[in-house]
């Protein structure tokens, strides 16, 4: 299971400012290990950041974005307070959910 | 999108054969989609989505109901990489942010990411640069390591919807699709591979149109192999 994810969502006027670090290896499949064997792809697909059940971002990634994930984005209608989501699934299968309080 | 762009892509899925295409239907995709379809808007239109396909696209059109069903007693974990972008695809019925049904777009995006080129990747999504002050794309100049490159896109066209972001020298050259609802502003920030020096293209879809900004870097090691 992957770490768990930093996420730091903050208001500020009315727009909540919202950080995404989800620790995952990204690995393309191109590279070799120090033997020379290739090293498998293995990369997070699709991520889902949603506040009380609404979609505020969707992502599709490739394997061409960096190691350790990150995301910034801004919305509008976030309280402070309310819970934010977020959900990610990997070219295995593996999941991984986080959540984190919108702070003032 | 364009009745253009749209008839070609028809013709292009029209043109694959049809073994491909059934495997494709049979492929619980959209078991992911699950948890989410309990949220009232993305039920109501993923059931759009599959009553509303043209008869054309029958077997693709058709999957989402009972693949649904089987899927919850089997393992939601994508074996392939066909499998993993069907996932991926599947996620594009929920949003529905083309006109045309969600099946078709999903296999357009899987065509999109698969893609060795930018142009076979701008043809499979039906879309096409269009250079616009109205884009704005930030990427270093120079950076030393391409596995880690910051880039940020901001837009001022109104109802953005999709943001996708392309390496012109990467493998496969579609790095990115950020889906932009309502309320969400029209900009992304996050860290790219570059394979090695080259264009970095933006491209924003808002209320059917694509305008696109470009940004060249130089990178002095490339962020693909060991290095």
């Amino acid at each position: 299971m992957a770490d768990p994810m930093r996420i730091r969502a903050r208001l500020k006027e009315g727009v909540t400012e919202v950080h995404v670090l989800m620790p995952h290896p990204m690995e393309t499949g191109f590279r070799k290990d120090d033997a020379g064997r290739p090293i498998s792809a293995h990369y997070i697909t699709d991520v889902q950041i949603s506040l009380r059940g609404r979609t505020v971002l969707a992502a599709t990634l490739s394997r061409a974005v960096s190691e350790d994930p990150l995301l910034h984005f801004r919305f509008e209608g976030g309280r402070a307070g309310e819970t934010l989501r977020v959900d990610w699934v990997d070219t295995r299968g593996e999941r991984r959910s986080d959540e984190a309080q919108i702070e003032a | 999108m364009s009745d253009w762009s749209e008839r070609r892509l028809e013709g292009r899925a029209a043109a694959r054969e049809p073994a491909r295409l059934e495997g494709r239907a049979a492929a619980p995709a959209p078991a992911r989609l699950e948890g989410r379809a309990a949220a009232p808007a993305p039920a109501r239109r993923e059931h759009r989505a599959a009553t509303a396909a043209p008869a054309r696209l029958e077997g693709r059109a058709a999957a989402p109901a009972p693949a649904r069903r089987e899927h919850r007693a089997a393992t939601a974990a994508p074996a392939t990489r066909r499998e993993a972008l069907q996932l991926i695809g599947a996620a594009l019925l929920v949003p529905g942010m083309f006109p045309w049904t969600g099946a078709r777009a999903a296999e357009n995006l899987q065509l999109a990411f698969g893609s060795g080129s930018l142009e076979g990747a701008l043809q499979a999504l039906g879309v096409a640069l269009d250079p616009s002050p109205k884009v704005r794309l930030a990427v270093p100049d120079f950076v030393d390591n391409g596995a880690v490159v910051p880039v940020e896109v901001t837009s001022e066209l109104a109802g953005a919807q999709t943001i996708f972001v392309f390496s012109e020298a990467n493998p496969f050259p579609l790095v990115a699709r950020f889906s932009i609802p309502e309320g969400t502003d029209p900009y992304v920030s996050t860290r790219i591979k570059v394979a090695e020096s080259c264009n970095v293209y933006a491209l924003v879809q808002a209320e059917g149109r694509c305008f696109s900004a470009v940004k060249h870097t130089t990178v002095t090691v490339g962020g693909c192999g060991n290095g």
